[in-house]
């Protein structure tokens, strides 16, 4: 079952070992965007509120710049074909995710570590909540940004529409996830964290729903 | 291998509200080869893809049987191996692994013998392990015929096969729909007249406006 | 014909009503309007916010079903209707957001404050504006028409935990919110008859305005693609002959 998927990851996998395209621009873009802000913030010291905040807004856009090219380096290359007579529709989709579900392991690690580094009031309390909160809205960032890049991928001016399309869809999950990241940092319980929990369970078993429900009609023609 | 066969049922295809073809009908119930035929922009290239489970049909099925019954469009891909001009292979990887790749996500087990024989037959088997960046034109195309048959597929269909080849390249996909039509249904989508000769049967698009 | 007189009738009487009658402690007269505690004067704001608002989310329903049935059909008429009904969901949405900012500035002091409600209206705008970008960026209209509704479906999906759930966790000034002690005048039905009236006569007005838009909206969508692919040739006295 998850032996065709996993091949396709391993397709992409190799081939971006080959190329070496994303891990470069997206290491970049993790140090630039927080360059950014450190910049900006200056000597003053920011809440931890802000904070929390703009850890998802690193995220983001991190994620803007990088999950898109799952789809879209193949309809540049023009193997959409090929992908379309090796595998159905959901393999295609289940390989897409796996990869952008790792690349957004891996780019928000990443981003977490530079973030406690050098942002002093990022400390975490309550740190359980915080792994939950990161895995959790992870998923849910992969899922909903790997089928708007599918749509996208179909669409002139690939590039600035993918935030502007993504950004609405995900709005519900970043301002949950924003708000249960405060709650770490302020070492809130989970029982009054529970509603929050919740509302990203949700929204990561809808979309995925929802994604492969969908799917079909975009990949084929 | 035996008992497939494809049905199509009152098939038509708009693009938006534009026609390009309506009522299309045939059964194509043995193995041996089969021609469309029409100008260029006629539509040939739409129906090999609604054929081919590409495309949907915007009325109208397209049916494939084989002894397990009709088969589902999702487990399709498996059962057509397909060549055409605009059909683009990975070129960051060789031959040799492109067509392993497309094994293991095809699901299938790579058989190296049978595979090796194509390449040898395709003049590709020296080459097999350079990239297909590398490739000349006629050699990426003879590498999509090996990738059309590597999962000895029941149905090949080749849209405009003898696009970007020289005379002995044209001669060898001669060979290849005579020796195939023996094992298989080959759809050949063309205009030129020398590829569609071989065909038992021709469908003429331009009757089907 | 007939029908856009009585529209036109209705809509005024609803305007004039809503802005001139004069809201007073004890009503006596049939044309006085009660005080409701937390509103006051603002409260004849109520006969176009919440049209406006519910036009938004009828709107934007519409263009789900449509989308839906799209994807079913692949009739292009479909899509001409989810377009049509995107785009009076858009006005209405703008509408919504700019009579809300009104109000709020007169009730609680600064046009936006980032209360659930208005986040959720703001988002609204938002997929709106994201379903148009994507539209003018797609040529084929079959692909134009397929993306757009996936998309329209995508968003809709979203659109619960907005309304619902973001409302009822987060604090906010809306009435209605988690922590407003009045239900709302809408929810409690505080307002008197006459009141009642006006705001029935505003929604249902503004409805059949939204219906009747949204006909012609589509219908000249479909006349015009028809018409640019020759497929239906104007009569002489269409073209002004």
């Amino acid at each position: 079952m998850i032996a065709k998927p996993f091949a396709l990851f391993k397709k992409d996998y190799h081939s971006e070992l080959r190329t070496r395209y994303a891990i470069n621009s997206l290491a970049m873009f993790i140090i630039v965007a927080i360059s950014v802000i450190l910049f900006s913030i200056g000597n003053e010291t920011i809440t931890e509120s802000l904070t929390g905040g703009l850890f998802w807004v690193v995220i983001f856009f991190t994620a803007m710049s990088g999950l898109a090219r799952a789809f879209v380096s193949e309809e540049e290359r023009g193997t959409t074909l090929t992908l379309q007579l090796i595998a159905s529709p959901s393999t295609v989709f289940s390989g897409k995710l796996i990869f952008n579900l790792i690349l957004v392991f891996c780019m928000n690690v990443v981003i977490a570590l530079l973030y406690s580094a050098l942002f002093e009031k990022f400390i975490i309390q309550n740190f359980l909540l915080f792994i939950i909160t990161f895995i959790l809205g992870n998923i849910g960032l992969a899922v909903a940004s790997t089928i708007i890049a599918a749509i996208i991928a179909k669409a002139g001016a690939k590039g600035t529409l993918y935030p502007v399309l993504s950004f609405p869809i995900l709005l519900p999950l970043i301002l949950t996830c924003v708000q249960l990241t405060l709650f770490s940092i302020d070492g809130t319980g989970f029982a009054d964290a529970q509603f929050e929990l919740a509302i990203v369970v949700g929204y990561d078993v809808i979309m995925l729903t929802a994604s492969y429900m969908l799917f079909d009609f975009i990949w084929k023609d | 291998m035996s008992n497939y066969s494809i049905h199509s049922q009152h098939l038509s295809k708009s693009f938006g509200r534009r026609l390009i073809f309506k009522d299309i009908n045939f059964n194509w119930n043995e193995k041996g080869s089969f021609g469309i035929s029409g100008p260029n922009g006629s539509g040939k290239s739409t129906l090999v893809k609604i054929i081919a489970g590409l495309i949907a049909p915007s009325f109208g099925k397209i049916i494939h049987k084989n002894s397990g019954g009709e088969i589902i469009p999702e487990k399709l891909h498996n059962h057509i191996g397909f060549v055409s001009p605009y059909l683009i292979l990975y070129e960051e990887f060789s031959a040799w692994e492109n067509l392993k790749i497309f094994a293991q996500i095809r699901g299938v087990t790579l058989e190296e013998e049978r595979v090796l024989t194509y390449l040898q037959q395709f003049l590709l088997k020296d080459r097999k392990d350079d990239l297909v960046k590398t490739y000349s034109s006629g050699m990426k195309q003879r590498l999509k015929f090996v990738f059309a048959l590597q999962h000895s597929p029941e149905v090949l269909i080749l849209d405009e096969p003898t696009s970007n080849l020289d005379e002995d390249g044209k001669k060898n996909v001669y060979k290849i729909i005579n020796d195939e039509s023996k094992n298989r249904i080959v759809v050949v989508a063309s205009n030129e007249s020398r590829d569609l000769e071989l065909c038992s049967e021709i469908l003429m698009l331009e009757k089907f406006k | 014909m007939i029908w856009k007189i009585f529209l036109f009738v209705l809509l005024a009487f609803v305007s004039i009503a809503g802005i001139a009658f004069p809201i007073v402690e004890k009503p006596s007269a049939w044309y006085e309007f009660p005080f409701i505690p937390g509103l006051e004067e603002n409260a004849k704001i109520i006969f176009f916010h919440v049209p406006t608002a519910w036009l938004t989310v009828i709107a934007f329903l519409m263009s789900t079903i449509f989308s839906f049935n799209y994807l079913r059909k692949k009739n292009l008429d479909d899509d001409a209707k989810a377009y049509s009904a995107a785009q009076l969901g858009m006005v209405f949405c703008i509408l919504a957001t700019v009579t809300g900012a009104v109000w709020s500035k007169f009730a609680w002091g600064s046009f936006w404050s980032w209360d659930p409600r208005q986040t959720s209206i703001f988002a609204i705008l938002l997929i709106y504006g994201a379903l148009f970008a994507l539209r003018s960026s797609i040529e084929s209209e079959d692909k134009r028409a397929t993306l757009s509704a996936v998309y329209s479906l995508i968003a809709f999906v979203t659109v619960p935990f907005f309304i619902f759930i973001m409302p009822r966790i987060m604090k906010g000034l809306h009435p209605g919110s988690a922590d407003d002690t009045n239900a709302g005048p809408v929810v409690d039905f505080k307002m008197n008859s006459s009141m009642q009236l006006i705001f029935f006569l505003s929604l249902t007005g503004f409805t059949i305005l939204y219906f009747w838009m949204w006909r012609v909206g589509y219908k000249s969508i479909i006349y015009k693609d028809k018409l640019e692919k020759q497929l239906i040739t104007p009569t002489k006295s269409e073209l002004g002959g």
